[in-house]
This record gives C-alpha cells, structure tokens and sequence, in this order.
C-alpha cells in the first residue's frame, strides 16, 4: 500500500459527500485518494497464468482434434466432438469444483475459451438447483452465460447486415 | 439522570451483557480466531439441504448456546432483536419460528449486531425490558449468491475483495448486573455517509468515512480521552479499510495507533487468501461474543469502543450505477466493576 503524504482527508470527505437522492457524481477527491491507497492487481502475473491457462486448455483441444483424426474421423466433426468434449470436461471439472478454483487465477485463461462458458453455465445450475428445477435450475442457468448468448447473436446479425450490404 | 450527551451520544445506566455465544464457519475455525469461538462449523451446510437452512439453523443454535451458557429458559427473554444480511432477513426472522419472545427485525447490512446492541440498550435502559437476546450473523454461501456470483464460476477476485465470514454470535442484554461480563455504557447510532465509491469490491473503503464520522462524533461529544480506552474495534472495515479509517482519524486529531483492530481484518490468516479480511455481519458478532467477552472475563479490558460498520447496497442499485451508503454505530464497552 503507497502512503500518501501532504494530504488531508478531512477536506477530500467534506468535498466528496454525496447528499442528493439523485446520485449522478461521476468522480469524488476520495475517489481519487481511494484508488491511490489501494494495492493493485498485478498485471504480469494476471497475464502470465491467464495465457499458461488459456494456452493448456487450447493445447488439450488440439490434442483431442489430432486423436479423432487418427482414429478416422473427418476434420469438421473432429473439432465439433472437441468441442463437446471439453465442455463435458469443464462441466465435470465444475461439478467437483475444480474449475472455481482454476478462475481464481487464470482468470480470462479458464473463461474465454469454450469451457468457460460450460463453467458459466453449470455454476449457477448447481447454485440454484434448492430453488427447484422450473424456478430455480430453469430460470437461474442463463444469469451469467444469457449476456454472452444475447451479444453473441446480435453481434452475428450486425456483421451479418453489414457483410450483406457490402457484399464482400 | 443523564440520557444523552452532546449531538448523538446516548447514555446507559444499567445495560449488562450477561453472556456471549459464537458459532463460526470452517474458514474462520482455521483462521486466527478458531479457538475463541464456542462453537464450529465443520461442513458449512450444518446438515441442512440448503445454504440458507443451514443460516437459519445456525442462528437458532446460537440462541439455544446462549440461553443454555446463561442457565436463562427461553420464556425469560423477553424481546430479540437482530438480522442478517438475507433479503428480508429471513434466516433471523425464520430461526424465531421457534421462540415465543416478540422479535424486532434489524437491518444495517455488516452493523447489525452494534445496531442491535444500541437498540436493546435503550430498551432495557429505558425500563421496558429486562432480558433481551441480540443476535446477527452471516453465511458466505448464501450472501455469495445474492450479492456476487455462483460458488463454483471461476472468477478472477479483486486485490480489494474480502471474504463474507460465516458464522453467528448472539449476547443476552439485562437490567440484572448479576453474573454480568461487562456493561454498556455509551452509544451512538451513526449517521449515512456516502463519498461516491461505486466499486462494490472495495467495501472497506466505502465504509471507513462512515466508521470515521462515528467516531469523531463519539469523541466530540464526551471529550473523552483515548488513553482511557484498551481497544477500538471497528466492524468489518478489512486491512485496507482499517488503513484508511487511521488516516482519517489522524486527520481528525484522533490517534489510535496499535490500539485500533478491525474485526474483519483479525478473523482469517494471510495463507486463507481473503485478501483484504473478513466481512459481513458476522464478523462483529463472533468477534465480540468470543474473542472481546474473553478479555473482559479475564480482566484484560476495562473500556473499549465497537464501531459497527455497514455498507447499505444492494445488488439491484449497483447495477443501476449507483454509489455504496454507508452506516456505523458506535458502543461504548466498560468492566462491571
């Protein structure tokens, strides 16, 4: 943690407080003091295990593609089926909670490839099954992995439309 | 006879904390604290089916613990006041399915046991009650859900974050010095300070303004010197929050130096990786009931300050963009004698 010296915080507070019901302040002095005394993530370290991660769990695809090859199986369904595969194994890994544990410091490494979003999605399955299979695993299972499906198919539409009025 | 002291002190005559229970999770059993506390967790489901079960169980064992340390029947306490950081607190108001005494619901987030505390006071002070139970608490699974993310996603934690604790810690207020541990002498019910963080990983930060205000306040409205007191805990400000409330309080005249703790931050052990420390509402309710009440049965403690400490959000205004308000309530703790 930095020390900061020269500064007096009684003033930054009086300067900062927020007193209206209508709460639209974009930036307070304490925020400012706030972000300077807090410790930061680290950057290098983040990087590192999340393309470790990322990077392992791509390897292990690859590696799975490779072996239905040999085994005679056409290059498209190849990478469908690992596609399958690893979802089941992030499920799987989820259900034990191995994968929570992963994330905690691979961070994008575990959730941007394919089996993040299996993670994303047994996570809040296995969080809301007390609530009962209709309201609870049925309603809950999309909280987190909805937005990306939303975007997803929005974003595809977009590029679509515009793919379509180029004419590329 | 004296009631209130400059702007927002309360005083008490005759309010005795006769005795204290703590139940713990099995994070905080195997943190710094886990042998002060009476009770412990192993599985942090208690046997129930559900996380919330589990909370609710954990208060009702928490009020049979204290009745039973006390030798007091159920049917002599008369009120019991409490909450917990549930939407409409439904582990405490659920657990007192199972006692006749009238219930008065709390809610100020992680200041709900000072706010209880303050409540019952003035109750028994006031002459209306005689024995009254106070209990708070929270569980890391179930306020995890609510306010963050499913358990088992993998997500990357902010340096900032601290850890809900799990656990629950009630304490039997009477007019009855007999028997009692301490007393409670002094309180101040604090007011709502928001300063504009909007970042609802960094709680500490937003909550020590509100920890600083009550504090001043307390000091400028008894002129009471801070040699006379052992300790000053806050509730569950974490390492950061703590750093931040000195600065604070520095710039207000008031030095505690090594005399300040903060409940949250001395619950877990650096290798637990909680980051900033501990949070929630059980952080001031195990610590107060196990590890303080210890001191003064062992005469360690003569005076000392709790400072509950709330962030008052909800997940829903932080979506909506909006900042974290912040409370803290104040108590003052003396020796019997």
């Amino acid at each position: 943690m930095k020390e900061i010296k020269n500064i007096n915080t009684k003033e930054i507070i009086e300067q900062s407080k927020i007193k209206s019901y209508k709460n639209d302040v974009k930036k307070t002095p304490y925020m400012d003091y706030v972000f300077n005394v807090s410790p930061k993530s680290s950057h290098f370290k983040n990087l590192f295990w999340a393309y470790f991660v990322g990077g392992l769990i791509c390897a292990l695809g690859q590696i799975i593609i490779d072996l239905l090859v040999q085994n005679g199986i056409e290059d498209k369904v190849a990478s469908v089926f690992a596609s399958c595969i690893l979802v089941a194994l992030a499920a799987c890994a989820t259900g034990l909670g191995i994968y929570d544990k992963l994330g905690r410091f691979a961070g994008a490494g575990s959730t941007v490839p394919i089996t993040g979003f299996s993670n994303a999605m047994v996570a809040p399955a296995i969080e809301f099954r007390s609530e009962g299979m209709i309201y609870g695993l049925g309603a809950k299972m999309f909280t987190v992995a909805g937005p990306v499906v939303v975007n997803g198919v929005v974003i595809s539409c977009a590029i679509a439309i515009i793919h379509l009025l180029l004419g590329v | 006879m004296q009631k209130q002291m400059g702007k927002q002190t309360l005083v008490f005559n005759n309010v005795f904390v006769k005795e204290g229970f703590s139940v713990a999770g099995p994070k905080e059993k195997h943190g710094l604290l886990g042998d002060c506390f009476d009770f412990c967790l192993d599985d942090d489901k208690f046997g129930e089916k559900s996380f919330e079960k589990a909370e609710c169980k954990m208060f009702k064992f928490a009020i049979d613990g204290v009745l039973n340390k006390a030798n007091l029947q159920p049917d002599q306490i008369e009120t019991m006041l409490g909450g917990d950081l549930l939407n409409q607190i439904v582990s405490v108001s659920f657990a007192m399915r199972a006692y006749n005494s009238s219930f008065l619901g709390l809610y100020n987030a992680c200041g709900t046991f000072a706010e209880s505390l303050l409540v019952g006071s003035c109750l028994i002070d006031g002459g209306y009650k005689n024995n009254i139970v106070c209990i708070s608490g929270s569980h890391f699974s179930t306020a995890e859900r609510q306010y963050r993310y499913p358990l088992e996603l993998g997500v990357l934690r902010s340096p900032v974050t601290q850890w809900t604790a799990t656990g629950s810690g009630a304490s039997i207020l009477s007019k009855d010095k007999m028997g009692a541990i301490c007393q409670i002498t002094k309180g101040v019910a604090g007011r709502v300070v928001d300063l504009g963080i909007k970042d609802v990983n960094n709680m500490g930060a937003a909550m020590a303004p509100a920890a600083c205000d009550t504090i001043v306040q307390f000091f400028n409205d008894t002129n009471e010197k801070i040699q006379n007191y052992d300790a000053v805990f806050t509730g569950d400000l974490g390492k950061l929050g703590k750093k931040i409330l000195t600065d604070l309080l520095k710039d207000n005249d008031l030095c505690f130096e090594d005399k300040l703790f903060d409940c949250g931050a001395m619950l877990y052990k650096q290798e637990q990786q909680t980051f900033q420390g501990g949070s929630g509402a059980a952080c001031s309710a195990i610590v107060f009931n196990s590890f303080i009440l210890n001191k003064f049965k062992e005469k360690q403690y003569k005076k000392i300050l709790l400072a509950g400490t709330g962030a008052l959000l909800s997940p829903l205004t932080s979506f909506q963009g909006e900042s974290v308000p912040c409370i803290a309530h104040c108590l003052e703790v003396c020796s019997c004698c």
